[in-house]
């Protein structure tokens, strides 16, 4: 048997520390996603590869419904499609109960081909054009109001219909976070909100059903939710009172953090993150404090995204080459970059390798394969010495990047999902070249 | 590969360049490497033993060979 | 020694040993500590950086380990002080260091079940007595502290200067603070502090007058039960005090306690504190901890750590009552001796 190598290697000792782990502690080898070995994967399924948990997304799902409902008599959870639309995903949550919050057309055919009832579709957005209201209007999707221009379109398109189109008004309102999203929606406190609702409810053509306000993302003040809920509720108060219209439902939108560590914190996300109980028991406390006869209580809609999904996804990739920069500093190059990992623009997501390492650590710049100066993951990480070959994790990237995700000089790798009993699902295939070209069309003197 | 004449190694690892004032911390086949350089052992001799007792692939050795001089060479520690 | 067979041996840890220009109270601490007439010590130095001072001061410190740094979260915390507790019984923990505490109030727990104490005061005041909750933390006990509000552009510069007048003091969100006096000069001095230290800026009302600090001990239950008022007598250019002296002042005194009774606040406590030409006291920041001149208050006869490490043991400690006014405080830097050979041994493993 020979002895196990590993590079050999200096460092120059200075004041600081020798790694962020401590002196004596290395980054911990993870051999294993949901009890399948990583090399397994790689081996069946090729490199890079995203994995995505299907125990901890209905876990996940499960712990907020639960934090929720255990404080508020009556809660509902809508998928917010954007954040990861893959169709299986969906259906984890659906299977779940979760209705379903989309963003444009596309998302609003999804959800119907995921099997999800009209009126269980939260329409959402900024740009949504006359198709997308027809065909919302059709399946009795609930459209959230963003802008008057839409408001007017959209009576437009409801006149003449049998069925009244089923509306919520997004507001926009200062919840105490700065900066304020104040581009989606009416304005709450100039007044605009109120207009729009007296517009709807006098136009007759139009069921107000619920108010929506989405007030930022990754949002760690629990107390914002709270004085959001307070403000939500005292407008439906007031519909009631002063539209004689009963708001059934008040969607809170999404926001919640998931426990990636942000670039620039000081401290990692797994300490600072407020657990979702904090903001359960914010909204719980201002609705249940607002006033309503306790049995017209209105439904709380929540659609939380990087919450729920975040943490069951990884990202499996190689270590292709290890090069030396001009000023001595250790770069290694991944079979990943930001075409995949899209949130390493602004989280420092936690990498970890997949063998036993000695804990010697050199300070490392990450880069993916792309040929693009911007293709940096991390400007410096302290990761074992890794070799050409060497497989790593990059843990909690359910969120945003299996949507936000670039076919950009590489091919996008297949997607698996590891059900509860420990069986891997191809849930979406690697791209192929002819999959990339199907849609190409070359004019005839080209050819 | 010759390392300055002054340059202190110790037995837990550590590296001193007495002319700067510099420490270094080298893993435990970057200690060894040094000790027998030191020592005068030339470099293909002591290749040739770590291919011998170690884990790794002739090119490897070679590329991460490359990797410490270039190393020693930024930290001011060859002639 | 009689004396010392006679007294129980404890192990008590140190954090904060970087006894610089900006020094970190450790040393001090440990300094007082070792004039406790309840214990045998031996004094564990935790450090983060190789050349922390402390760590060489071999007479103080037994020996010192190395922690990871705070941004490494608790769970790297925590598994070091596991390691350090198999090598050493550490009974007591003492952290000294701002950016350390939320770790270590987080790990509380943790440490009681490993058996290390600590008396450290609640996430809830820790965050009360940050600089951007101020306002309101004075607001909310009827303390006075200058009027400030919180800046996330320059635009904001001018309507802050109309609210608080001029000179204004812009501060950094962790360190760091100007006085300007036009408009110019603040938006320079803002674009620096908000580079080097993010957003928000505090702005803050000027207040002239004397500087006089106030170390304190809260027992977690309302009681200040020391509070030492010291005015400094020389500043250094990072406005920390280089020589200082005791007062008597009742009405420091009185705020002091008033505070500790407002807030129930647990463990050490420094009040800086601005006393206007009018005589009125501005409570300008809070830290929550013992200040680096800790060391006076032992001198002057009020043991405030030796007094923490009672209560981190559940030992009861009465009131204290009386301290020299007058005694003064005169810093100095000391050049510490050592050899290479030592620096690689806490750089490169952590311990000597
Ligand atoms: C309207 C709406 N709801 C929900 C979400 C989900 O947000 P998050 O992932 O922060 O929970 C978004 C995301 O931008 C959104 O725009």
């Amino acid at each position: 048997m020979k002895l196990p190598y590993e590079r050999p290697t200096l460092r120059k000792l200075t004041a600081g520390m020798p790694n962020k782990f401590g002196p004596r502690a290395g980054a911990r080898a993870v051999t294993a996603l949901d009890g399948v070995a990583v090399a397994e994967l790689v081996a069946r399924f090729g490199s890079p590869l995203f994995v995505l948990s299907e125990r901890q997304l209905r876990r996940s799902y499960q712990a907020a419904v639960r934090a929720f409902g255990t404080r508020y008599p009556r809660v509902q959870l809508a998928w917010s499609y954007k954040t990861n639309y893959l169709n299986a995903v969906c259906r984890v949550f659906h299977q779940e109960g979760a209705w379903a919050e989309v963003v444009s057309g596309m998302e609003l055919e999804k959800a119907l081909g995921n099997g999800v009832p009209g009126p269980h579709i939260l329409f959402n957005g900024p740009g949504k054009r006359r198709a997308d209201l027809e065909r919302a209007c059709e399946v009795d999707a609930v459209i959230h109001l963003d802008n008057a221009d839409e408001l007017h379109l959209l009576l437009d398109v409801a006149a003449g219909r049998a069925r009244r189109p089923r509306v919520a008004l997004r507001v926009n309102l200062d919840a105490g976070i700065v900066p304020q999203w104040d581009r989606f929606g009416f304005n709450l406190e100039n007044g605009e909100a109120w207009q729009a609702l007296g517009r709807v409810a006098c136009s007759g053509r139009l069921a107000l059903v619920g108010l929506h306000c989405h007030i930022g993302t990754y949002v760690l003040q629990p107390a914002a939710y709270g004085a959001a809920a307070t403000k939500l509720a005292a407008l439906a108060r007031r519909c009631a009172q002063e539209l004689h219209t009963a708001v059934h439902y008040l969607d809170l939108g999404g926001g919640f953090p998931s426990t990636n560590t942000l670039k620039g914190a000081y401290l990692p996300a797994t300490d600072t993150v407020p657990p979702l109980d904090d903001y359960a028991e914010a909204v719980a406390g201002a609705l249940l404090g607002a006033g309503f006869p306790p049995d017209e209580l209105p439904l709380l809609v929540l659609e939380a995204g990087r919450a729920l999904v975040d943490e069951a996804g990884s990202l499996i990739g190689t270590v292709l080459a290890n090069k030396r920069l001009a000023d001595g500093r250790r770069a290694t190059i991944l079979d990943f970059g930001v075409n995949l990992l899209f949130t390493s623009f602004w989280y420092d997501h936690h990498i970890s390798p997949t063998r036993e390492f000695s804990t010697a650590a050199e300070p490392t710049v990450l880069y993916g394969p792309l040929c693009m100066n911007i293709d940096m993951l991390r400007e410096s990480i302290a990761l074992p010495l890794l070799a050409p070959g060497d497989i790593v994790v990059v843990h909690k990237v359910g969120a945003y990047n299996m949507s936000q995700w670039q076919q950009f000089i590489n091919l996008r790798p297949n997607v698996v999902l590891i059900d509860q009993a420990g069986q891997p699902h191809v849930i979406r295939a690697a791209e192929t070249l002819e999959y990339l070209q199907q849609l190409e069309a070359v004019p005839a003197h080209l050819l | 590969m010759k390392l300055k004449k002054n340059i202190a190694t110790s037995e837990a690892g550590f590296v001193f360049n007495p002319a700067t004032g510099d420490s270094f911390a080298a893993n435990p086949l970057a200690a060894d490497i040094l000790a027998r350089t030191k020592a005068g052992q030339e470099a293909a001799a002591i290749k040739a033993d770590i291919l011998e007792h170690y884990d790794v692939a002739p090119g490897q050795l070679e590329k991460d060979w490359d990797d410490l001089l270039a190393q020693l060479r930024e930290f001011n520690l060859l002639d | 020694m009689l004396l010392s067979a006679t007294r129980p041996r404890l192990t008590v840890a140190v954090t904060g040993l970087n006894a610089t220009d900006s020094p970190g109270p450790g040393v001090a601490v440990i300094r007082a500590l070792r004039e406790t007439v309840d214990f045998d010590l031996r004094v564990i130095g935790l450090s983060y950086e190789a050349l922390e001072p402390g760590i060489y001061l071999r007479d103080m410190v037994d020996r010192t380990y190395q922690l990871p740094y705070p941004s490494a979260g608790t769970a790297a915390l925590l598994e070091r002080l596991q390691y350090i507790k198999e090598q050493e019984d550490v009974a007591v923990l003492i952290p000294n260091f701002d950016a350390e505490l939320f770790n270590f109030i987080k790990l509380e727990p943790q440490l009681r079940a490993l058996g290390i104490r600590t008396f450290l005061p609640t996430l809830a005041q820790l965050e009360a007595r940050d600089k951007l909750n101020l306002p309101a933390f004075g607001a909310a006990h009827g303390l006075h502290v200058p009027a400030s509000r919180p800046l996330l552009h320059a635009g904001e510069l001018l309507a802050a200067a109309e609210e608080l007048g001029w000179p204004l003091v812009l501060k950094g969100r962790y360190y760091d603070a100007a006085v300007v006096h036009s408009l110019v000069q603040a938006e320079q001095a803002f674009g620096r502090l908000a580079g080097q230290w993010g957003v928000p800026l505090i702005a803050q009302q000027f207040v002239a007058g004397q500087e006089i600090n106030i170390a304190g001990l809260g027992d977690g239950h309302g009681r200040a039960l020391s509070v030492v008022p010291m005015r400094k007598l020389t500043i250094t250019d990072k406005g920390k005090a280089w020589a200082g002296i005791t007062l008597e002042d009742e009405a420091l005194l009185a705020l002091a306690r008033r505070f500790a009774e407002a807030t129930k606040w647990r463990g050490g406590f420094e009040l800086e504190i601005m006393r206007a030409a009018t005589g009125e006291l501005f409570i300008m920041e809070i830290n929550p901890r013992f200040p680096a001149w800790i060391y006076l208050t032992a001198a002057a006869g009020q043991n405030q750590p030796a007094a923490l490490l009672r209560l981190a043991l559940d030992l009861p400690v009465p009131m204290m009552d009386g301290y020299a006014v007058g005694k003064m405080f005169v810093r100095y830097a000391w050049d510490l001796i050592t050899d290479h050979t030592q620096f690689q041994q806490v750089a490169a493993l952590g311990e000597l």
